[in-house]
């Protein structure tokens, strides 16, 4: 049987559009690791096009496609200008429509995708989660054998942050000042669960740069984790509801449609990329593909959207030396790099310090960690390497999957340095104790925030 | 013997060998799974595809060592790959032989910038060698357009050159030891940490040898220090001639600038739409000119370069103000080969070389022979030193483009040879130009040749099929000797 069938199979144009130049493989994560052409872009661009040409979807090609972290450093590294996104993204739906998975790894998929998407459910895990890392459990855990048994779900113990208070974000935000723009703001599945102060922040820094700033309670996942691991269809029941969320009543007091929303506003990379590829994703769909295409120009990182805007709240002086991490679905996805930086830049007395490969991801992306442990946590470790080698005080990124990532890989550095002391990391910004390096994590929101209510540097870690 | 017998047996001996190999390496590191395989078919050279019968991943000397003993022993071929970037078919695979990679062979052994060496393995990346030794104000000075990706080993294979290999010179330059499997399996060490051994220069025939005298394991480079002053500017020309005119007077001048660079208008269109380079508008041609070294000499020759440049028409003039901006000027050259993929969907990467006073006159020819051809031909080169590297375009699709396009890239190395150039500059010979190997050289400068070649490996087991037009001489090999060499017959040269 061939690989794929005629429901979007990588397209043979955008295959041919690679010459096999190879300016792709020193940016991808798993080349980086493995130095295997079947697990570089390069490889995998072979495979689909070897499964165009009547190979069949066999385990072993299956394998080297789900390898792929998504992080799309190729697609910015590729002279070229093939759309391995694109590519990827096709090859992913065959493979999960057409591709029988052991039962284990079934199982394990479905227990993902049964409780990231759905923030309520995250939510939940709350409670438990805090009563266990307040118990010491933790440190108890980590000296057994779990890693070894169950990789994936050591690894999910491994990157639970540690929880500050649940906020309750208002409906409707009136602006600061005179209104400038309308924006709807997304709150994400792990970003409102996990780091509800980031969210807070969001909204604080958009207010006080004159956003009215509208957040429907009936918001749920944008689909963003189910699409890029080509669960599509179940991908495009999230994008309706969520389009249906930021249409009409759903908009609270106002009726407002989407359409009289100037912005759609996200603080996570991963969510942003796949909000602004509704368009793409919902083409098939007659009743839903003209408002999805509509929606997703209106999609801006928090970052672009203040750039765009211009700064009207002063900025108090922040003295902190911060590294900015570059999320993949920001940098790689949307093209996002320029503006965050600015915006830290522009801080009095903030020092920004760059980290050293920046494109390569820290092995996060999206669920992959979950289904990948052993090479994630690497790829993790050798991030956290080069964002201590900076010295700076402060890891800033926008996106909550790359805070956990690298807060873990930065305690197990600190651990394995011989200094036991549990580093308790937080979008909040708590300073992670590792082997006499510490360094804070935080999203631009929450250092933009602190500069503009003039709060302390200790406020952020 | 049959070919079906014959592939029944050369499958049974692949079949042993990799059982042999799985001892060696372990079972992760040696793979025989078809579709596997085939993501091995091609290097940078995409137009000839060859599967091999095995792949295999040395992480050390002594197991890349092991590899080729087997190999030996069961007289299976096998040919060296380091990240497949090449533009010659260097590491195009053999059907019944192993294909040795030596990407995770990617440690820096030594970094020892006070010596101004750096000794690495082989799957070392060219540009993460520079980015080591850049904090103790150190680089790695040879630069192909693919020094992001292109491994040392490779390198040191083809002679690979660059941009600023005009003042710095080719990796032959740069490398002052190797250790290197023979195809015998034996490591052996040619050169040193010294900069010109006693006795015959070995190392200097094995760098650039394309594997065909056996694979380097380890490389001692040389360090070059950081330039105090770097000035990059960007001339645009109305035409190919006026900027060629203007290369030869700064070269004519005695100022030996870093890099001259020379792109058409074709190939400035490909770069934009790849890097949004924003290189001046309705330029026929621009340079990219690099000064580098003691800022006081580099002030002078800066004044006197940008001077040439507008005596010879140029009629925008831009100066690379920081690091940033120089990266972009660099950024549409270095892309410009992958780059046309963006406004043709097949092309030929050529390499050449020309006297650089011969300049006007060839690239007019060569306009000249794309149209003959009915093909659109990019140019983008290192014009200070006359390596062309035409760019032939052309659609696979389209019915007879392909030959066509095949066609002309062959007139254009004829074209080279006529004016006393070289089918190759740095791309090296490979398996793409083999069969123009007689047009530069004699059957006698062949066999002589093919004499070293047999020095070195008499079995001709190490990347068979490239460099030479057909496989001779190796007097041991049934079949292949064909008379006795001119050379033998004159009685000052046997068949070892």
């Amino acid at each position: 049987m061939a690989a794929f069938d005629d429901d979007h199979p990588p397209r043979a144009d955008l295959i041919n559009d690679c010459v096999h130049c190879g300016f792709c493989l020193p940016t991808c994560p798993t080349y980086a690791l493995w130095g295997e052409e079947m697990d570089s872009p390069r490889g995998r661009i072979h495979l689909m096009s070897q499964g165009l040409g009547g190979e069949p979807l066999s385990d072993s090609m299956v394998t080297h496609f789900d390898r792929c972290l998504g992080c799309l450093a190729c697609v910015t590294a590729c002279p070229s200008g093939v759309r391995y996104d694109t590519l990827i993204a096709d090859t992913r739906q065959q493979v999960e429509r057409r591709h029988p998975r052991p039962l284990r790894d079934r199982a394990l998929r479905a227990a993902i995708f049964a409780l990231f998407p759905y923030p309520r459910r995250l939510r939940l895990l709350r409670g438990p989660l805090r009563a266990y890392q307040a118990s010491g459990l933790r440190r108890l855990v980590g000296r057994t054998g779990l890693a070894r048994h169950a990789p994936t779900l050591a690894m999910m113990e491994s990157l639970a942050p540690t929880l500050s208070r649940p906020v309750r974000l208002p409906e409707r935000i009136p602006p600061r000042g005179p209104r400038r723009a309308v924006v709807g703001m997304l709150t994400g599945c792990v970003q409102s669960a996990f780091f509800p102060d980031v969210n807070a922040a969001t909204a604080r820094v958009l207010a006080a740069e004159g956003c009215e700033v509208l957040i429907p309670r009936t918001q749920g996942c944008c689909g963003a984790l189910s699409v890029h691991a080509g669960r599509r269809s179940e991908a495009r029941a999230f994008a309706r509801a969520l389009i249906d969320a930021f249409s009409g009543g759903d908009l609270g007091h106002r009726d407002l449609d989407h359409r009289d929303l100037d912005y759609l506003v996200v603080n996570a990379a991963g969510c942003g990329s796949s909000l602004k590829e509704y368009g793409e994703l919902l083409a098939d769909d007659p009743a839903y593909a003209e408002r999805a295409a509509a929606l997703s120009a209106r999609v801006r990182d928090l970052s672009e959207l203040l750039v765009e805007l211009g700064p009207v709240a002063p900025r108090h002086p922040l003295p902190v030396t911060v590294a900015y991490h570059d999320a993949c679905h920001l940098a790689h996805g949307q093209g996002v790099r320029a503006q965050p930086r600015a915006l830290l830049r522009a801080i009095p007395d903030l020092e920004l310090r760059e980290i050293a490969d920046p494109e390569l991801c820290c092995g996060s992306a999206g669920v992959w960690n979950l289904l990948n442990p052993e090479p994630a946590r690497q790829l993790g470790e050798r991030k956290a390497r080069d964002v201590l080698a900076t010295g700076a005080r402060l890891l800033v990124t926008a996106n909550p999957g790359c805070l956990m990532q690298i807060a873990a890989a930065v305690r197990r550095l600190g651990s394995a340095t011989g200094d036991s002391t549990t580093g308790r990391c937080s979008a909040a910004g708590d300073s992670s104790a590792t082997g006499g390096v510490a360094i804070g994590l935080a999203h631009t929101a929450q250092v933009l925030d602190a500069s503009i209510r003039g709060l302390p540097v200790d406020a952020l870690g | 013997m049959t070919a079906t017998s014959m592939t029944a047996t050369s499958t049974t001996a692949i079949g042993t060998l990799a059982a042999r190999l799985r001892t060696v390496l372990g079972t992760d590191r040696v793979i025989s799974d078809r579709q596997e395989l085939r993501t091995y078919e091609c290097d940078g050279l995409a137009q000839y595809r060859v599967v091999p019968a095995l792949v295999v991943f040395p992480h050390t000397a002594a197991e890349c060592a092991a590899v080729v003993k087997a190999c030996a022993a069961a007289g299976v071929p096998f040919v060296a790959r380091g990240s497949g970037t090449g533009l010659s078919g260097g590491a195009l695979p053999h059907a019944d032989g192993v294909l040795i990679v030596t990407a995770q062979m990617r440690r820096i052994l030594e970094l020892a910038p006070a010596d101004e060496r750096a000794v690495v393995e082989p799957g070392v990346i060219n540009l993460q060698v520079t980015r080591a030794a850049t904090p103790a104000g150190y680089y790695y000075a040879p630069d192909p357009s693919s020094q992001q990706i292109c491994s040392i080993g490779g390198n040191v294979a083809e002679n690979s050159g660059g941009a600023h290999c005009l003042k710095y010179g080719f990796t032959t330059n740069h490398v002052t030891g190797v250790e290197i499997v023979t195809p015998d399996g034996d490591l052996v060490r040619l050169g040193g940490r010294a900069p010109d051994a006693p006795g015959y220069d070995l190392l200097g025939a094995f760098v650039g040898s394309e594997g065909t005298l056996g694979i380097a394991t380890e490389v001692t480079v040389r360090l070059v220090r950081l330039p105090e002053t770097v000035r990059t500017l960007l001339a645009a020309f109305d035409t190919t001639d006026a900027a060629g005119a203007a290369t030869s007077a700064i070269i004519g001048a005695g100022v030996v600038p870093a890099a001259i660079e020379m792109m058409d208008a074709l190939a400035i269109e490909a770069a934009e739409a790849a890097v949004h380079c924003d290189y001046p508008a309705g330029a026929g041609a621009v340079l990219i000119v690099e000064l580098d070294g003691p800022a006081a000499d580099v002030e002078a020759q800066f004044v006197a370069v940008e001077r040439l440049c507008r005596d010879n028409g140029a009629f925008e003039i831009r100066i690379a103000a920081d690091d940033a901006e120089r990266a972009l000027f660099w950024k549409g050259r270095k892309s410009a080969f992958a780059a046309v993929g963006r406004i043709s969907p097949d092309y030929i990467v050529q390499d050449g070389v020309i006297p650089r006073t011969a300049l006007p006159d060839v690239l007019r020819r060569i306009g000249e022979i794309a149209a003959e051809h009915g093909v659109r031909i990019a140019n983008v080169f290192h014009a200070g030193d006359g390596n062309l590297h035409p760019l032939v375009l052309f659609d696979d699709a389209a019915d007879g483009q392909a030959a066509r396009a095949e066609a002309a890239s062959g007139a254009i190395l004829d074209l080279c040879i006529e004016y006393g150039g070289s089918i190759t500059g740095e791309h090296g010979v490979g398996v793409d130009k083999a069969k123009h190997m007689p047009r530069m050289f004699t059957a006698d400068d062949l066999d002589t040749m093919q004499l070293v070649r047999c020095a070195f490996d008499p079995r001709g087991l190490s990347n068979p099929g490239k460099v030479f037009p057909t496989p001779r001489l190796c007097g041991e090999v049934p079949g292949r000797h064909k008379g006795a060499h001119p050379l033998q017959e004159a009685g000052v040269a046997e068949v070892f």
